[in-house]
Parts: C-alpha cells; sequence; structure tokens
C-alpha cells in the first residue's frame, strides 16, 4: 500500500468535527468500519479485508465448523461395511495394512483383530444414506448434507493433527482458517468479533486433550485476526465486564472523558493512530453491550430450545454452543469454530461413544434446521469434522468391550458438510471393505480447505501472506478444490 | 488492476522523467506496454497522463534510489528476479525449469540450454529475459500465466536499464560483508551530531524532506527511560534532569539508566522472545519446566554487559567451553527453550528431529535474519541455502544428549542440577545465625556446674523426667483454597517461615483446647486449610509414638523438617497413620496442616510415650567405669543439655538446623543443558524433511553454507565453532541483523523492517549505507551492547520531536525516512510495569521462578478440563515485572496481546489496536487495581487542591503538565466521578475492593473511588500507551 492509499485510510481531523455531534468515539468508530467496507458511505478504495472484492462469487458468507477433538469413529458411525460382521475377531490382513504406521500405542500390540461397528447401520433420506443408529438426528437432514468418506490426512496424533486441518501445518505457528478469512474478507459486523470459539466436552471428562489457544491464533497474521473465545465460565469474553462498582452509565462518561482527552493530542501530534484507538474504545463499549445479550439464550422461544435438546440452557454444553453459533451467524460473525472434546475412544469406545452422539447428535442436527427455517444454510457452510478417524482393528482386549476401542486411523475418515453451496444429499469417495484403505476420490486437508476457500469467493492460491520471505497460504503449496461436492 | 497501483507506478515514472536519462524512445514503448498488460484499458492512460502532469513525489517505505546514480543490482534488480522469477529459475535444483538459473551470474550471462543469452550487457534488445518478460505471445511470455504475477512497467523499464548500462551483476546485498560507508555530505552539516545523524539527513535531503525539531526535555527523558528500562521515570528523576542546567545533562541520564538492573530485565523479553521461551513444555501435558535458571543468566549476562560475541558464544555453546561453569551451562540452556511434546503415541525421534530443526530454524533467523526453514524439505526457493546445507547446519544440534522423550519429570534430558541464588543466601544467613547459638551453647556448657550429673542419672534409671510435656494447641485459619489438593501442596507461610508466630494476612493464632486421643473437630469451610501447632518440651532422649488421622489431608512437621504427608478419603479416624518421632532434649516444635474438601475438617491426634532412646538406654545400662570416652562425653552433653537455661539455647538451635536442612534441599533445582553425546550421532539428509526418511547416500558432517565465509581457521566443527563463525569480523549477517534489532526497538521498524529475513525476498533496508556503518561500528566496539545503545538514543535523530503535521504523516506514514522522532505504543509487558510503576505496586526483585499474578478464574481450567488451575500467588508476587509471569504454552498470560505466543522463534514486534486491548486495559484487576493504588498514592501528597493532584497524575503518566484544556477534561471527569460515587455508596466499596493491595483507612472513600476513576482513565489516555 502506498502512502497515499494508506492515508485514505486514516480518520482526518477535520471529518471527526463535522460528524462530532454523535460523540467523538462514534464518528472514530464509523470511520473505522468505512474502512473494512461495512458502511454504504465507504468508497471502493476501502477494502474489507485484504482482498476487497473476493476472487469469486461466494457461495457462503460464513462458515461454522464443528470440529470433534479425538476423532470419533468412522467405522462406527458413517463408513458402512457389513462385510466387517462375519470377521469379527479376525485379523486385519497384511494385504489391507501394507505396512503402515501405527501410533506407539498400536504398534507393538501382538493382534490387529477386527472389530465391527458397534451399532447397526439404516438408509434414510431420498437419498439412501446409510447412518449408524447412534445419529438418528443427522439421519433426519441427510438430504441436506454431504458425506465424505473420503478424507485423510498426513498426522497421526491429536494436535498436529487438529492443528493440520485448522492451519495447513501440523507444527503450530501458522493461522487458523478464521484469522485467514477475517484477514482476507474483514468484518461483517460492528459489535461482535470477526471469528468466533467455543470448546464444550464430553459429559465425562474422558480425554485429556487440550483446547490449545494456537488452534484459533492468528501466526504470523496481525493478532486482530485471532479467534475470540467465548467461554463456559465467568465472563463469555475475557474481560468484557467492566469493574465491580461501574455502571455502564458512568462508564460511558469516562469513556467520552477519555476520547476528549485523546482527542485533544491529536490535535498536537496529529498522529492517525490515536484515532484509531477512539475508534476502538468504542467499539470495545459496544462489544461489552452486545456480547451478554447474545450470550444470553432464555430469550429464544421454547419451541428452538426444544429443537436443540434439554443440555441446551447449560452454558458450555455442546447444544449451548450450537445454538450460540446460529445466534452469532445471524450477527454476521464470519467464522465460528465449535469444538468438542471426548471422541479419543481408545478404551472405552462401546460405553462412550453412545454418550457422546446422544450430546452431539441432536444439536449439530438442530443448527442445520434451525439455520435453514430461517433461510441461512444458503450462505452459510456447516462443517462437521474431526482430525482423523479411527481403526478398524481393536484396541486392548478384543472380548472385553468395557476396556476396548480403536486407535487412530488418518488413512481415512468421514466429514459431513451442508449449505453454503455444497451439494445435499450425497456421498462423496469411498473406502475398501475394511474402512482401512481410500478406493475413490480421495479429499486431502488441503483439498478441503481449498473447496471451502472457493465456496467463500476465495481463491486458496491468492489468498497469501508474505512472512518470512515466503508467501504463506492456508493450504501450504497443495490443495485441489474439489468441484464434485459444489451444488 | 486497480486505478492505485498504476498512479504509483507514474510517480516513479515522473521521477526518471524529472532525471532526464530516458524519455524515448523507449518510453512509447513502455507506454504500450501498461496499454498490453492492461488490456487495453482506456481509463488508464488517462490516469497515466493526470499522473505526469501533477507530479508527485516518490514512494517510501521501500529504497527507490532511480535517477543519476545507474540501476543498483542488489536494490532494485535482484529483488525483480526473486519475486518473479527464482522460484523456477533460482536455487533450488528440483523445482529449476529449462536448467536455467537466473540467480547467479554464470546464469545470467552464459547462452543457455537452448542457444540463447538471458542478459546481454548493453544489448536489452537482444536480451532474452527482457524479451520473454515483454513478450505479446501469452506462450513465450515469462512469468508464465499460471504464475499470476506480471511486471510492471517500471520494473520492465529498470530491467532495461540495467541491461543498457552494462548489467553490472552484484551478490545480494546482506550476503557480502558490510565496509563501512564513508559519511555523505549534508545539506545542513549543524545539525547531525554524529554519523548516524549524517545517514539519516543524506536520505531525507536526497528526498528533499527536513528533520523534526528536537523533542521536548520531559518527552525525550520519557523515551529514553521506557527504551532502555521499560519502566517510567519518575517524577524525582525527571525533575532532576529538567533542573540540570549542564548541556550533558541528558547523556548523565542515558549513563545512568544504562547502569540500571532494569535494563537487563527490560532487553531480556525480546530476547525471551526470541528464544521461544516458556514455563511449560506445550502440547499435550504441558508439563512444567525449569528454565528461569536461563532468563535469570540473560538478564545477568546484559546488566553485567557481557560483549555479544561472548554472549553468543555461551547461548549457543557454554557446555562446550573449557572447564565449563555452571552459569555458562545454564547459558546454553537457550536452544533448550524448544517445546516439547510429551503426548502419548508419540514416536520419540520424529520430536527430536523436530527440536534440531527449530534449533537450525532460530539459529538461522536470530543471528542470520535467514529463512532455512524452507530448506527442510527442497533447496531454498530464492536464498543460497541447498537442503544438504540445511542438513549440515542441522549436524551442529544433531548430537545433543537426548532422547526426544520428556524423561526428567517436565524437564528431558540432559539437565544439571544448578543453585539457586536466592537460596543460597538464606541458607549463608542461617548458618551465620546458627554458628551464633552454638558459640553461645558451647560457652555456657563449659561454665555449667556438673556436680549434679549423678543424681540426674539416678532419676533416670529410675524412670523419672521422662514423660515428654505436650503444650496446648494453637490455631491458625480457616484459608480458603480452590481445592484439597491445592490447599495441601500450597504454602501459606507457616511452613516456609518456620516461626509459628507470624500469623497468615488477617489471620492470627488462637489457642484451642483441643484434646488428644479424640477426633478434633477444627473450624474448617469447605476447601480450606486450617494449621495446627503446638510444642512438645523433653527432658531426656525418647522415642514417641505418635498417631494421627485426618478430614482430609494433613502434613506434620517436626522443628520444619516434613515428617508425613497424606491425603484421605473419610473422616479423621483412630489409627490412620503412626509415627514414630526420636526427640532430643529440649522444646520441639509440631506444626500440622489440615486441608479440608467439604463439610467439617479435622484430625486426630495421639501420642505414646516409647521409652528412651537405644542409643541412651545403652549408655545408662553401662556402668559408669565401661563406658567409653565418647559415651562419656554424651552423657555429660545429655546433662548439659537437660539444665534448664541451655534448653532454650538448643531450641533455637535445633528450629535453625530444621529451616537449614529445608533450606538445603531448595537450594538446586534442575534445569536443561545442552551436552553432547558421548558416541556421535550421524546425520543425513532427511528426504522432505522426514524423520524416517534419511538419504543414506552420504553421511553429512556440520559444515556452513557456501555462500557465506568459511569457518575460521582452527574452529571445531562443532557448536562452539559455530558460535565463532557467526561472530566472525567478515561474517556479513551476523551484526548487521543484531544492530537492526536494536534499532527496531528504539524507532519502532527495522532499518531492514523484515528483522526476521535479510534474504532477497525481505525488504531491502531503508538506510544501507547507515547499516553497514552501524554493523562495522558494533564489531568495532567489540559488540558492546550498552554502548551501542548510548550511542544510539544520542543521536539528534532519536531526539526528534515524533509529533507531526498531517501533511507529515501523509508524506511517511511509517517514518521510513526518519524525519521525526519515533512514536508506537508501548509493548504490552511494559504497558502493565507501567501501571505496576506508576501505582508504587512494583517489586523490584530480580530473577527467580515465575510468578503468578493475578488472570481471570478458570483461565486454565478452561482449556484444560478442569485438569490445571492457575491459583494466583498473593503478595509480592502479584506485582514482579511482567518478564517473571508464569508463561503457560498451551494459554498465554491472557492479559499479553501482541506478544510472540512463544512457540516459535519470534524477533518482530506486533503492534495492533483493537477492542479486545481496550478491553484489557479497562477492565483487568491488574489495571483497576493499580489506578486505585496511584489514586491512592496522589491523595496521600501533601498538596491542598484536587486540580494540582491531577496535574502530578498527570505527570506521572505523560511526563508533562496537562494544557488547560486538558486540565479541564480532567476536572469534569472528576466531577463526574464524584457525582456518581456520592450517590452510589455500594459501588464505592466494590470498585475499591478490586485486587489485594489494601486501601489506606484513613483516606475518604468516596474521594478514593472517584479518583481511582480518573486513573483509569489517565492510565487508558493514547499518550500513556504510547511511547512519544
Amino acid at each position: 500500500m502506498g502512502p497515499e492509499a494508506e492515508f485514505r485510510q486514516l480518520v482526518t481531523r477535520r471529518e471527526l468535527l463535522g460528524r462530532a455531534s454523535q460523540g467523538i468515539g462514534a464518528v472514530a468508530l464509523a470511520s473505522l468500519l468505512a474502512q473494512d467496507g461495512m458502511t454504504a458511505s465507504s468508497g471502493h478504495d476501502s477494502p474489507p479485508g485484504i482482498l476487497g472484492v473476493p476472487h469469486g462469487v461466494p457461495r457462503a458468507k460464513r462458515v461454522i465448523y464443528i470440529l470433534h477433538n479425538g476423532a470419533p469413529s468412522q467405522v462406527d458411525l458413517f463408513d458402512h461395511k457389513p462385510g466387517l460382521k462375519k470377521m469379527r475377531g479376525e485379523p486385519l490382513p497384511e494385504s489391507v495394512r501394507q505396512g503402515q504406521r501405527l501410533t506407539t500405542m498400536t504398534a507393538n500390540q501382538k493382534q490387529l483383530a477386527l472389530l465391527p461397528a458397534i451399532a447397526p447401520f439404516r438408509q434414510h433420506g431420498d437419498c439412501g444414506m446409510w447412518l449408524s443408529d447412534f445419529l438418528p438426528h443427522t439421519a433426519s437432514i441427510a438430504d441436506d448434507i454431504c458425506l465424505v468418506k473420503s478424507m485423510h490426512t498426513e498426522a497421526i496424533n491429536h494436535a498436529p493433527g487438529i492443528t493440520f486441518f485448522l492451519t495447513g501445518a501440523q507444527q503450530p505457528g501458522r493461522p487458523s482458517f478464521g484469522a485467514w478469512l477475517s484477514y482476507g474478507l474483514g468484518s461483517a459486523n460492528d459489535e461482535l468479533p470477526t471469528y468466533c470459539v467455543m470448546t464444550s466436552l464430553d459429559r465425562e471428562a474422558s480425554c485429556g486433550q487440550i483446547f490449545y489457544d494456537w488452534y484459533w491464533g492468528s501466526g504470523f497474521l496481525p493478532s486482530r485476526h485471532q479467534g475470540v473465545k467465548f467461554r463456559s465460565n465467568g465472563d463469555p469474553v475475557l474481560y468484557i465486564s467492566d469493574p465491580p462498582g461501574m455502571s455502564r452509565k458512568f462508564r460511558r462518561g469516562l469513556l467520552d472523558d477519555l476520547a476528549r482527552l485523546n482527542e485533544l493530542r491529536h490535535d498536537t501530534v496529529g498522529d492517525p493512530e490515536i484515532t484509531t484507538r477512539i475508534g476502538q474504545y468504542e467499539m470495545a463499549y459496544k462489544m461489552q453491550a452486545s456480547v451478554p445479550q447474545l450470550t444470553d439464550v432464555n430469550t429464544e422461544p421454547q419451541h428452538i430450545l426444544d429443537l436443540y435438546g434439554s443440555d441446551v440452557t447449560r452454558r458450555g454444553s455442546f447444544a449451548y454452543n450450537c445454538l450460540l453459533a446460529r445466534r452469532l451467524a445471524e450477527k454476521g460473525v464470519r467464522f465460528i469454530q465449535l469444538m468438542h472434546a471426548g471422541w479419543d475412544q481408545h478404551s472405552n469406545l462401546p460405553t462412550q461413544l453412545k454418550i457422546q452422539c446422544q450430546d452431539t447428535d441432536q444439536p449439530a442436527a438442530a443448527l442445520v434446521k434451525d439455520l435453514k427455517q430461517r433461510g441461512l444454510l444458503d450462505d452459510t457452510l456447516v462443517i462437521w469434522g474431526a482430525e482423523f478417524g479411527r481403526t478398524v482393528f481393536c484396541q486392548g482386549d478384543m472380548d472385553n468391550a468395557k476396556v476396548h476401542g480403536r486407535d487412530h486411523h488418518p488413512r481415512n475418515f468421514c466429514i459431513w458438510m451442508t449449505g453454503g453451496g455444497i451439494r445435499g444429499g450425497m456421498v462423496y469417495g469411498d473406502t475398501d471393505d475394511f474402512s482401512y484403505n481410500i478406493i475413490q476420490q480421495p479429499v486431502h486437508v488441503h483439498d478441503w480447505q481449498a473447496t471451502a476457500l472457493h465456496l467463500l469467493g476465495i481463491d486458496h492460491e491468492r489468498l497469501t501472506f508474505r512472512f518470512q520471505g515466503r508467501d504463506f497460504r492456508l493450504t501450504d503449496v497443495h490443495g485441489q478444490v474439489v468441484s464434485d461436492l459444489i451444488a | 488492476m486497480s486505478g492505485y497501483i498504476l498512479t504509483n507506478r507514474i510517480k516513479k515514472d515522473r521521477v526518471i522523467v524529472s532525471h532526464g536519462t530516458a524519455w524515448s524512445p523507449w518510453w512509447c514503448w513502455a507506454l504500450c506496454q501498461v496499454r498490453a498488460l492492461c488490456q487495453g484499458n482506456g481509463l488508464l492512460v488517462t490516469a497515466l497522463i493526470f499522473g505526469m502532469t501533477f507530479g508527485m513525489t516518490s514512494t517510501l517505505g521501500v529504497v527507490t534510489c532511480s535517477g543519476q546514480d545507474g540501476v543498483d543490482f542488489a536494490r532494485e534488480i535482484r529483488p525483480i528476479l526473486s519475486n518473479y522469477c527464482f522460484e523456477c529459475h533460482g536455487p533450488d535444483r528440483a523445482a529449476r525449469q529449462a536448467d536455467l538459473r537466473l540467480d547467479v551470474s554464470a546464469g545470467l550471462f552464459a547462452e543457455a540450454e537452448s542457444g540463447v543469452i538471458p542478459v546481454v550487457p548493453g544489448q536489452p534488445d537482444q536480451s532474452e529475459l527482457l524479451l520473454r518478460v515483454t513478450s505479446d505471445d501469452i506462450d513465450q511470455r515469462m512469468p508464465p500465466a499460471e504464475a499470476g504475477r506480471v511486471l510492471d512497467v517500471d520494473q520492465v523499464l529498470l530491467l532495461r536499464r540495467w541491461i543498457q548500462q552494462g548489467a553490472i551483476w552484484q551478490q545480494h546485498w546482506s550476503w557480502k560483508s558490510p565496509v563501512r560507508p564513508q559519511l555523505p555530505t549534508v545539506s545542513d552539516s549543524d545539525w547531525p551530531a554524529g554519523a548516524i545523524d549524517c545517514f539519516v539527513l543524506a536520505r531525507l535531503d536526497g528526498e528533499k524532506q527536513i528533520h523534526s525539531p528536537p523533542a521536548v526535555m520531559e518527552t525525550l527523558i520519557r523515551r529514553v527511560t521506557y527504551d532502555l528500562t521499560g519502566l517510567p521515570p519518575s517524577l524525582n528523576q525527571l525533575d532532576r534532569v529538567l533542573q540540570d542546567p549542564s548541556p550533558d545533562a541528558y547523556t548523565k541520564e542515558v549513563d545512568r539508566l544504562l547502569a540500571t538492573p532494569r535494563v537487563g530485565e527490560h532487553l531480556a523479553w525480546a530476547w525471551l522472545d526470541a528464544a521461544r521461551y516458556g514455563d511449560t513444555n506445550g502440547y499435550q501435558g504441558d508439563l512444567t519446566r525449569t528454565m528461569w535458571p536461563w532468563r535469570e543468566w540473560v538478564i545477568d549476562a546484559i546488566n553485567a554487559n557481557l560483549p555479544f560475541d561472548q554472549f553468543t558464544t555461551e547461548q549457543l555453546a557454554g557446555d562446550l567451553l573449557e572447564n565449563a561453569t555452571v552459569d555458562q551451562q545454564i547459558a546454553s540452556g537457550f536452544h533448550r527453550n524448544v517445546p516439547l511434546n510429551g503426548e502419548g503415541g508419540r514416536i520419540a525421534e520424529e520430536s527430536r528431529v523436530e527440536y534440531v530443526v527449530d534449533r537450525v530454524e532460530t539459529t538461522a533467523t536470530v543471528w542470520m535474519g535467514l529463512t532455512a526453514g524452507c530448506a527442510r524439505c527442497h533447496d531454498h526457493k530464492y536464498d543460497s541455502l541447498t537442503q544438504r546445507e540445511f542438513y549440515q547446519l542441522f549436524a551442529y544440534f544433531n548430537n545433543i544428549d537426548e532422547s526426544g522423550n520428556v524423561d526428567s519429570g517436565g524437564n528431558a534430558k540432559p539437565v544439571m542440577k544448578v543453585p539457586v541464588k536466592e537460596k543460597m543466601y538464606q541458607v549463608q544467613t542461617v548458618q551465620r545465625q546458627l554458628e551464633k547459638q552454638e558459640a553461645k551453647l558451647a560457652d555456657l556448657s563449659a561454665n555449667t556446674d556438673s556436680q549434679d550429673a549423678q543424681q540426674w542419672e539416678q532419676q533416670l534409671l529410675a524412670g523419672q523426667q521422662m514423660e515428654p510435656l505436650w503444650g496446648g494447641w494453637k490455631f491458625l485459619g480457616p484459608i480458603l483454597a480452590d481445592s484439597v489438593g491445592h490447599g495441601h501442596n500450597k504454602q501459606y507461610g507457616p511452613e516456609t517461615v518456620g516461626d509459628a508466630s507470624l500469623g497468615y494476612r488477617d489471620r492470627i493464632w488462637e489457642d484451642k483446647y483441643w484434646p488428644d486421643g479424640k477426633a478434633v473437630v477444627m473450624p474448617l469451610v469447605p476447601s480450606s486449610v486450617g494449621y495446627a501447632y503446638r510444642q512438645v518440651r523433653v527432658s531426656i532422649p525418647t522415642s514417641v509414638e505418635v498417631t494421627v488421622g485426618a478430614d482430609n489431608a494433613v502434613r506434620l512437621w517436626v522443628n520444619g523438617i516434613e515428617v508425613l504427608e497424606k491425603i484421605t478419603s473419610g473422616g479423621a479416624n483412630t489409627e490412620q497413620e503412626k509415627i514414630t518421632l526420636e526427640l532430643q532434649i529440649g522444646v520441639h516444635d509440631v506444626l500440622m496442616k489440615i486441608s479440608n474438601r467439604a463439610g467439617t475438617g479435622g484430625f486426630y491426634f495421639e501420642t505414646t510415650l516409647q521409652g528412651l532412646l537405644p542409643e541412651i538406654k545403652k549408655i545408662l545400662s553401662t556402668p559408669k567405669v565401661q563406658r567409653t570416652e565418647d559415651q562419656e562425653q554424651r552423657f555429660t552433653e545429655l546433662y548439659w543439655q537437660s539444665v534448664p537455661e541451655l534448653q532454650d539455647l538448643t531450641y533455637q538451635i535445633r528450629r535453625l538446623q530444621g529451616r537449614l536442612q529445608q533450606l538445603q534441599k531448595e537450594t538446586h533445582v534442575e534445569t536443561m543443558v545442552m551436552r553432547e553425546r558421548v558416541e556421535p550421532r550421524e546425520t543425513y539428509l532427511l528426504v522432505r524433511g522426514r524423520y524416517d526418511h534419511l538419504d543414506k547416500s552420504e553421511k553429512l558432517s556440520p559444515e556452513v553454507p557456501a555462500t557465506l565465509p568459511a569457518i575460521p581457521e582452527g574452529a571445531a566443527k562443532n557448536r562452539l565453532g559455530l558460535a565463532r563463525w557467526l561472530m566472525a569480523k567478515e561474517h556479513p549477517l551476523t551484526a548487521r541483523v543484531a544492530v537492526n534489532r536494536y534499532w527496531q526497538a528504539l524507532f519502532g521498524t527495522g532499518l531492514v523492517a523484515t528483522s526476521e529475513d535479510f534474504g532477497s525476498r525481505g525488504e531491502q533496508p531503508s538506510h544501507p549505507d547507515l547499516l553497514d556503518w552501524l554493523a562495522t561500528e558494533y564489531v568495532r566496539l567489540h559488540w558492546d551492547r550498552k554502548a551501542l545503545l548510548r550511542k544510539l538514543v544520542t543521536t539528534r535523530t532519536y531526539g526528534q520531536d515524533s509529533g507531526a503535521t498531517s501533511e507529515s504523516f501523509k508524506l511517511d506514514p511509517k517514518n521510513r525516512l526518519l524525519g521525526r522522532g519515533p512514536r508506537f505504543r508501548l509493548p504490552v509487558q511494559v504497558l502493565r510495569d507501567q501501571a505496576l510503576a506508576m501505582s508504587g505496586l512494583l517489586v523490584e526483585t530480580i530473577g527467580g521462578p515465575s510468578v503468578k499474578p493475578y488472570q481471570p478464574k478458570g483461565i486454565w481450567a478452561e482449556f484444560s478440563f478442569g485438569k490445571i488451575q492457575y491459583t494466583n500467588d498473593s503478595g509480592p508476587n502479584l506485582f514482579r515485572r511482567t518478564l517473571y509471569t508464569f508463561w503457560r504454552r498451551s494459554a498465554g498470560p491472557a492479559n499479553i496481546f501482541d506478544n510472540s505466543d512463544r512457540q516459535v522463534c519470534s524477533v518482530r514486534p506486533r503492534r495492533t489496536n483493537t477492542p479486545l486491548q481496550a478491553l484489557v486495559l479497562l477492565n483487568d484487576k491488574t489495571y483497576v487495581e493499580a489506578a486505585r493504588m496511584l489514586a491512592q498514592r496522589i491523595l496521600n501528597l501533601e498538596v491542598e487542591t484536587s486540580k494540582e493532584r491531577l496535574v502530578i497524575a498527570f505527570r506521572i503518566a505523560t511526563a508533562r503538565r496537562p494544557t488547560t484544556t486538558e486540565q479541564a477534561a480532567l476536572d469534569r471527569c472528576l466531577e463526574r466521578s464524584r457525582g456518581y460515587f456520592q450517590e452510589h455508596p455500594a459501588a464505592v466499596e466494590q470498585l475499591l475492593a478490586v485486587g489485594q493491595a489494601r486501601s489506606d483507612i484513613r483516606l475518604d472513600r468516596v474521594e478514593l473511588a472517584s479518583y481511582a476513576s480518573v486513573m483509569n482513565v489517565i492510565l487508558n489516555l493514547d499518550e500513556t500507551v504510547t511511547r512519544e
């Protein structure tokens, strides 16, 4: 950016004075927002985000990404392999395994015995999608979703796997998807962050995975693009509450005094950064009002609460987060990231998987239905997935259902997507009879990222940021848009 | 293509035109190119003419040295080739197309495979390169269409002129050793205070810009105090300098500041970011490690002004120095700061390789501004670093005696025990006290009459005088804890102080009549701890069996030494724990701590005399004549101790001994250091960077990249040799990269803005000659850090006023020409430190383990599913400098923003401006408490009016007096606050209750709350958070 353009983005003193009747803070904020292309008055020279206009026609304006931390078993939920039933307990044929690496948790196991799905499968919807009986609510939206059975990744452990999905690299340090989107497209609302994150946990708090804050980090992008975590305890957003004893009205007065003093300083030193600061304090004030309103789900009518299930009023539950995701989508938040832990079922699959499905199946399906009935699904891309899948063979004692489970399996796993230009009622890709190898239409993590960006109107090769001499992008140096997934 | 880009082009073209170098005939050709490139967009041509008519200044930021001097290959041509050509025709062999290489002169000027010559000096029309980038033929044109990049017209013009002028080729600027440049002539020879100012002024002259007037002294003192110490100037300091009439008042102050230990603390921060320092390992589990001794070393080394070459040697290879001291080994921990992955199922070798890669990348970034990471998987695409060379660098760090596992508690081997200075000091103090008391005892003993000894022996034999005398219990509590385990493990004072007379905060010891041998209910609430304390007096060494039961956890100390530690699940029962105490003559302290989970809590305590200690029994049962000399001496000693006057002394001695024993356990901690394996590990190139894809065709040994100078004669092929090589005078990068970071710290942006990348894709220096002058100067100063800093902050350039007209901001928004003083927001750690300093809360202890100041409730529980709890410290640890804040990698401190997350090496500061930052500064407990304490501070001043108070507060924050209008705004703010709090008495108490620091009870509560609110505003002023 040259000095002229840079200067045009800065608010001049004259503009401030001309609109001072609205209050200094409000004017400064309006000017900031104009920079982000959010007001009608903004000219074409004030791009919303770095891209200005998107590369292509966007099918989706926002993303809701449900990331099931720990890797739900595709064998038990999505990838129907009826032939396994007869082979229960038999070793995984070497011709299938082909010497692939295992984690150190099963690498020394004597036998890799096949464990068929623990619940029956049935066909659903007009499309006849096979789904486990553990997912009755997902079954009810079968015709809306596109099930990709041929996802594959490079990571074999959780943190690197999740980091790979979110940032395109296994090591922490690169910007996450939402940060890229904020950087590329800018903000679409003036009272909430562009990128919001919520986390929840299985009822039994069974797993040890941690929600690292780099999962929503901005990496080398400016830190204003990082995700804002909505918390399940205390303040919904950190530091959103005024200090005890300060009323909103009193705070308003103090902020006016602050803006006045800052404005006086701007008169003397002329640094446009001061005006930006005045605007940011104003936006902070607005956020303080809108966040508590947003997180109070009691204003929802009963039939909506019922749609999401009984857990919906418990703050921090997956159901609550799903409802909050819809409310954030309505407000124009660009990237909403829901992470739910507790799927790492190495030794408790038969007990834990069912509970997890009970807790997550209804809310996720409700979110899709709720978006749909409001007309929001058309331009909201909803993604349901995890960092990898689980092995078809049993980990632990085959004969003791109380303590066995499945190990990590990056070679194939399932995700589903809907809305925002995705073709519903479709199954894409296929695996062998053991759900162990992809036999058709593989989709790599980078392909998935490229496709999601494409739906948002972004060419994944052209949303880049130069850092340490290299033009980085979400898809690293790979990625092909999977156009078959697009309606 | 936007209109803006074109305008920009035209501006540069204007420069060319005005210099008259190349107007026509190929100007017309260039115009055609514009049309061709823009596919005949008529609008653009209009814009072109517009631009030519109304000339504008040249682009700032990136250097544009077009004009009289001819085209500079290194600064103008190489970046074009690098950005547009190197990807397919550069250093990366695997990606190279048509076997054409344009990053070396041989490739540029020799006949290519196809028979054409890319560049024919003096002959633009015969140079294939130029023909290709301007070709109309889509199949011929370079870069190819799919690359999505097109050279713009002035780039083409530059290339053409460069070829016309003879196509002089040079090495990339930063890979040539810096040569001390001649001082340029300047328009105003009075202005420069030295060489640095000359270079700056020359550049301003060249752009027809002017420098700014000097900043006022208040501003300058504030600026330099922040820059050197990270803290605000005190009013005393400020007034002293302002009242000093001598011309060197400023430089004297600089020298004084440079001598304070605050410098080491402040400069250490950036080094910690570069070294990716953290207090935990990161990844799953995120265990706590002990690397703070390394941090302490950094602070001390900077304060001692250890020259940067020696500093480097010890950071990279302190362990390899001959007879390496403990400190030098600690220093080598620089590269042990890498995050460690202890995730279950993880392959250790995969982790280990990641650590070694990280070390190569970090070393390259910190010392050479080199982006080595690219070459992990393939040859570097833009800079001369092959994949093979990457693994030769890798070999330097591949022989550490580490497994890839987290195998020594939270640390990973190699580790070493290192002394904790503070504890060592305490040991010395206690030892001195002990010696004194022992001397007294010896003195007294010598004068004690021993005639009653026999009678005493008779009593003992008769079984008298044996029953210990137990004193009554005292109770301290309840003290609230987060959980039973937390309360059980946290030290609240009694167990560390070893002095039961001290209470805990507002709690004091109360007498309790608790019976032995019965379950006692203590006055505890759920999740709390209580202490019980009693003494026992023993007249002859006896053993006593103690039975203890606890609800729910117990710790028991006798004379400061822990003898029991247990967490139970049920209530307090008899027979839970039995321990036998061997008690010598004298008074003994018995301290018990009970942690309660829920409901009521308490304990069971009973003692049973077991009789004399066997040793004593044996002496007594031996007839006096048959006793050995030792036995006789022991007997006399025992007798002496039984004398009441001596008992108090022995009691004192015993307590000191207990304290000493406890302290001696704490005098050393284990920290991670570098250590080489005895059996060297073999190094191979890793195909695609994969840990398990070794290219066994060639064994690699430590070596440095071929484009850089060779390893100095006689230097070892290990990390020590690597350090020597980096610090060699002819190394082109080390000094430049180092001085650039200092420049960045003082001026907000480095002379090379991309301080992490000096390669061909990095930004060109804004002042190349100045950078080289500084680099050679740093070497000339023998890498004396403080001398260099002194030089920088005493320049005219540094001392300029940072205010500017809108016009000036318009011309040079980022101040790359340095025509005004640097003005930017203070780094986040300085924001917190200044709030603590201004409020008087700052605790200035240097070094030591990390501390836990305020964080929002549940901050760690949230991400770890409640498995890890954050409990802030209390007392002084809340108010230490931010440098000492415990850094958990999986969730860094919540009120730290715009900082490296300490996962990977980071050398460039971030500076953004967001609403979330505003929320921290407005609402975080740290800042609200600081506002209250700053209010208290000024309310306690002996001044008459509120006006005066506000002036002082404003000065504390900004170093200057408010103007009349500002004063009016502050007054209004105070009136607003008073009005509010007078009407809301409950709000007063709520606001004043924030934070642990106590409010002065003599102050009027409404006034205090009102001032606290105004201080909250003052601490949030743009000027307060900005270093002007």
